[in-house]
Parts: structure tokens; C-alpha cells; sequence
């Protein structure tokens, strides 16, 4: 063991001293009643103030420090849970808000679409129905400049046939000098050409 | 450390003299209040000082002190949950109050001057004995004779427990011897050694022609100062883990 140290500290300077064993370590021992550590006499002032200082050191540790230290530990641990606790509710609040701000912006935006869309048709319905309106008004007006166009045809060819009646009387008039009579001659004009 | 050695005659034991600084004897015992009594007390007070004062505030944030002491607590505080289990939690004042007094009364043995009080046998022996008697009330007293389980391995054939079991008892009887004995050989052979190197630098000082010599054993001595600052904090580890490990036995004595 470490004690081998000693011997030769020992025998450097072990002159007039009493020599003397002590113990089981078998340290030589050189100053008046021995080795200090293995006298006896110096046992008892020891052990006594031993016993009342650590006892009282234990009464104290286990009576006020320990638990204080304890409770500091655990009022910290608690505390940090807490806060932990309270941070993670406040995300999970915030989390929560920004969904329902996103789900808002979402139905926001749909109705928006909505809305646009719903313009779009009925700009769309109105510029039809404008459409067809001015389409029917121009094909009636259409239809009834052709009625009128085919009115004025018939008259004009109506105008045409007595004007060729007249011209053909006055022709067979002037050739054949006798009186014509014009409905006879329509009549026979008009067999001659179904025939 | 040894006070005023003479130039001749360097004197490593010296230090661990007793002076009786107020004699006293009550009912026959001697209760002189010695320099030992003296560095007790101030072992003592500096651990009140490290775990009553520092945590007066008791700070949610600590300060320097107040962490060490948080520390101290939390470490100690494991090693017993660690060796001894849950249970062994009912005796963690006690082993506090046994580890951080060695440690410090170590540490201020260490202070030039001092004294230590770990390095007298019978103070180590009666921490020792303490903690024995303790191990021993304590395993009668919470399993009554199943606290001889402890000298009778779990699952060992009968032939063999006739040779285990005496060696069993001998190694529980020799507990008190080994543990006081660790601590109080350590603590005492590191400070002869420190105070015999110290008395090499005094008389390599003193001799004629050898003198630039000196600073080797001084640096020696601030070399195994520093081993000495770790068996100071090693000793009183290792005793309270020793005390831990006894009273688990006391706890669950079948293994």
C-alpha cells in the first residue's frame, strides 16, 4: 500500500525518539505517546465532537437543506413544465387560428369566384338575349321588306302583263285596223301559253 | 500540512498531532475541543454554508453557489437512487450529510495549515462503524432473519455455500476494517507524502552545493497536489458508494 511511503520519511529521522509499534499497519511511530493517529488517548475528545458535529449537520441536512434543495428543483421542474405547457397550448391555439384564417381565406375566395362567375354569366345571358332580339327585329324587318319587295314585284309584273295587253291591242289594232277585244285576248293568250 | 518544521529536522507526522485547544472532561470522558474538533466544525459549517445559505434565495434561476449546491444534491441524489434503488432513498440525508462532509473536511485538509480530519482512524473508523450498524439495524429491522439471506448467495448449490458462506460473513465483518481503513490510509499517506517532499525542498535548501536542486521536489508536490485534490473528492465518493451499496444489501439482502 501507499504506507511504504512513510519508512523511509520514518528512518530519516528517527533519532532520539522513543520507537514504538502501533497498529496493524506497523508504522513506526516517533513522537511522544506514538503515531498521533493511533493514539488512544486522543480517541475519545474526537468521537465525542464527531457524534454532536455530524449529528447536528445531519439534523440540519435533513431538516431544512435537502428539502429546500429539493423543493427548488422541483418548483423549477414544475415550472419549466408549465411554461412548456402553456407554450405548446399557445402554438396549438395559433395553429388553430391560422387554419381557420386559411379555411376563411378559402371560402372567401370561392365566393369571389362565385361571384365573378355569376357576372360573367349573366353578362353573358344579357348580351345573348340582346343578340336575339336584334336578330328576330332584323329578320322581321327583313321578312317584311321582302313581303313588300314581293308586293311590289307582283304589282309591277300585274302593271307589266296589262301594259303588254294594252301594247298587243294597240298592235293588233294598228296591223289588222279592226276593234280588239282585250279580254278575249287575254283569254286566248292565256290558252295559247298553257297549251 | 506541517506548520513550522525546523530546517534540520522536517517532521511529516507532525501534522497530524491534536492539540487541545480547550481541555475538558465530562463524566470521566475526555471532550477537549481540539484542533480536529476545530476543522470538523469547519467542515461542517462549510457545508451549511454551500446548502443552507446559498440556497436561502432559492432561486427558479440560481446563482453560482446555489447550482453547486443543486449539483451536489442532484449527484448525490442519484448515486443513491443508482446503488440502492428507491428505497434507499430514505437514507439519502444520511449519505448526503456523510459525502459532503468528507469531501469538504478532505478539501480543507488539503489548505496548507489545516487540519485533516479524515486522516484520523478513528474518525473514519466511526463513520465506518456508523454505517455498518446502521446496514445492520436497519436489514434486522425490515426483514427480520431474512436479513441472513445476505450471507447465503441466491442459486448456489449447497456444497458450494458451505465454503461460501463463511467467506461471506468474513467479507461482511471486514466492511467496518476496509472501509474506515481506505479513507484514513489515503487521506493520511497523501499528506505525509506532500509534507516529506516539502521536507526534501527545505533540506535540499539548506544543503550546501545541492540547493538548485529544490525545485524538483516542489514540483513533485504541486504534481501530487493535484492527485491529492482528486483522492480527496475520490475517497469521499467511493465511501459513500460503498455506504449505498451496504445499505442495498440491507434493502434487498437476497441479491
Amino acid at each position: 500500500m501507499k504506507m511504504t511511503i512513510i519508512s523511509p520519511a520514518f528512518a530519516a529521522e528517527s533519532e532520539q525518539e522513543t520507537h514504538e509499534t502501533v497498529g496493524a499497519t506497523g508504522g513506526e511511530a516517533h513522537h511522544e505517546g506514538g503515531f498521533p493517529p493511533f493514539q488512544q488517548e486522543n480517541f475519545a475528545p474526537q468521537i465525542v465532537w464527531l457524534i454532536g458535529i455530524f449529528g447536528i449537520l445531519y439534523l440540519l441536512m435533513s431538516r431544512v437543506a435537502l428539502p429546500r434543495v429539493g423543493g427548488i428543483l422541483e418548483n423549477r421542474e414544475t415550472k419549466i413544465a408549465s411554461d412548456l405547457e402553456a407554450s405548446r397550448e399557445m402554438q396549438a391555439k395559433a395553429q388553430a387560428a391560422a387554419r381557420a384564417n386559411e379555411e376563411n381565406i378559402r371560402l372567401r375566395r370561392e365566393e369571389a369566384q362565385a361571384i365573378g362567375r355569376d357576372a360573367q354569366q349573366k353578362i353573358a345571358n344579357e348580351a345573348a338575349a340582346q343578340r336575339t332580339r336584334a336578330e328576330t327585329e332584323a329578320a322581321e324587318k327583313i321578312r317584311a321588306a321582302e313581303a313588300r319587295i314581293s308586293a311590289a314585284k307582283t304589282q309591277a309584273l300585274g302593271n307589266v302583263e296589262q301594259i303588254a295587253i294594252d301594247a298587243a291591242a294597240s298592235i293588233i289594232e294598228k296591223l289588222s285596223g279592226a276593234g280588239v277585244d282585250k279580254d278575249r285576248l287575254v283569254a286566248e293568250y292565256r290558252n295559247v301559253k298553257s297549251s | 500540512m506541517s506548520a513550522e518544521e525546523t530546517v534540520s529536522q522536517p517532521n511529516p507526522i507532525e501534522q497530524f498531532e491534536l492539540h487541545r485547544i480547550f481541555p475538558l472532561e465530562i463524566n470521566g470522558i475526555e471532550t477537549s475541543f481540539t484542533n480536529a474538533s476545530l476543522f470538523m466544525l469547519l467542515a461542517a459549517l462549510g457545508v451549511v454554508a454551500l446548502m443552507v445559505l446559498a440556497t436561502s434565495r432559492q432561486a427558479i434561476v440560481p446563482g453560482r453557489i446555489q447550482s453547486l449546491a443543486e449539483m451536489l444534491y442532484e449527484f448525490v441524489a442519484n448515486m443513491v437512487r443508482q446503488t440502492a434503488g428507491k428505497e434507499g432513498m430514505k437514507f439519502f440525508p444520511f449519505v448526503f450529510s456523510l459525502f459532503s462532509f468528507i469531501l469538504i473536511a478532505n478539501l480543507i485538509g488539503l489548505v496548507p495549515y489545516t487540519y485533516s480530519v479524515t486522516s484520523q482512524i478513528v474518525v473514519t473508523f466511526a463513520f465506518a462503524a456508523l454505517v455498518l450498524t446502521l446496514v445492520v439495524v436497519y436489514g434486522v429491522y425490515r426483514n427480520g432473519l431474512g436479513f441472513l439471506k445476505l450471507f447465503v448467495p441466491h442459486g448456489v448449490p449447497l456444497p458450494v455455500l458451505v465454503v461460501l458462506v463463511p467467506i461471506e460473513i468474513i467479507s461482511f465483518l471486514s466492511r467496518p476494517i476496509s472501509l474506515s481503513v481506505r479513507l484514513f490510509a489515503n487521506i493520511l499517506a497523501g499528506h505525509i507524502t506532500l509534507a516529506v517532499f516539502g521536507g526534501f525542498v527545505v533540506l535540499l535548501l539548506a544543503s550546501n552545493g545541492w540547493s538548485f536542486l529544490a525545485p524538483v521536489p516542489l514540483l513533485a508536490i504541486v504534481a501530487l497536489y493535484a492527485l491529492e485534490l482528486l483522492v480527496a473528492c475520490l475517497q469521499a465518493f467511493v465511501f459513500s458508494v460503498l455506504t449505498c451499496v451496504y445499505l442495498n444489501d440491507a434493502i434487498h439482502p437476497g441479491h
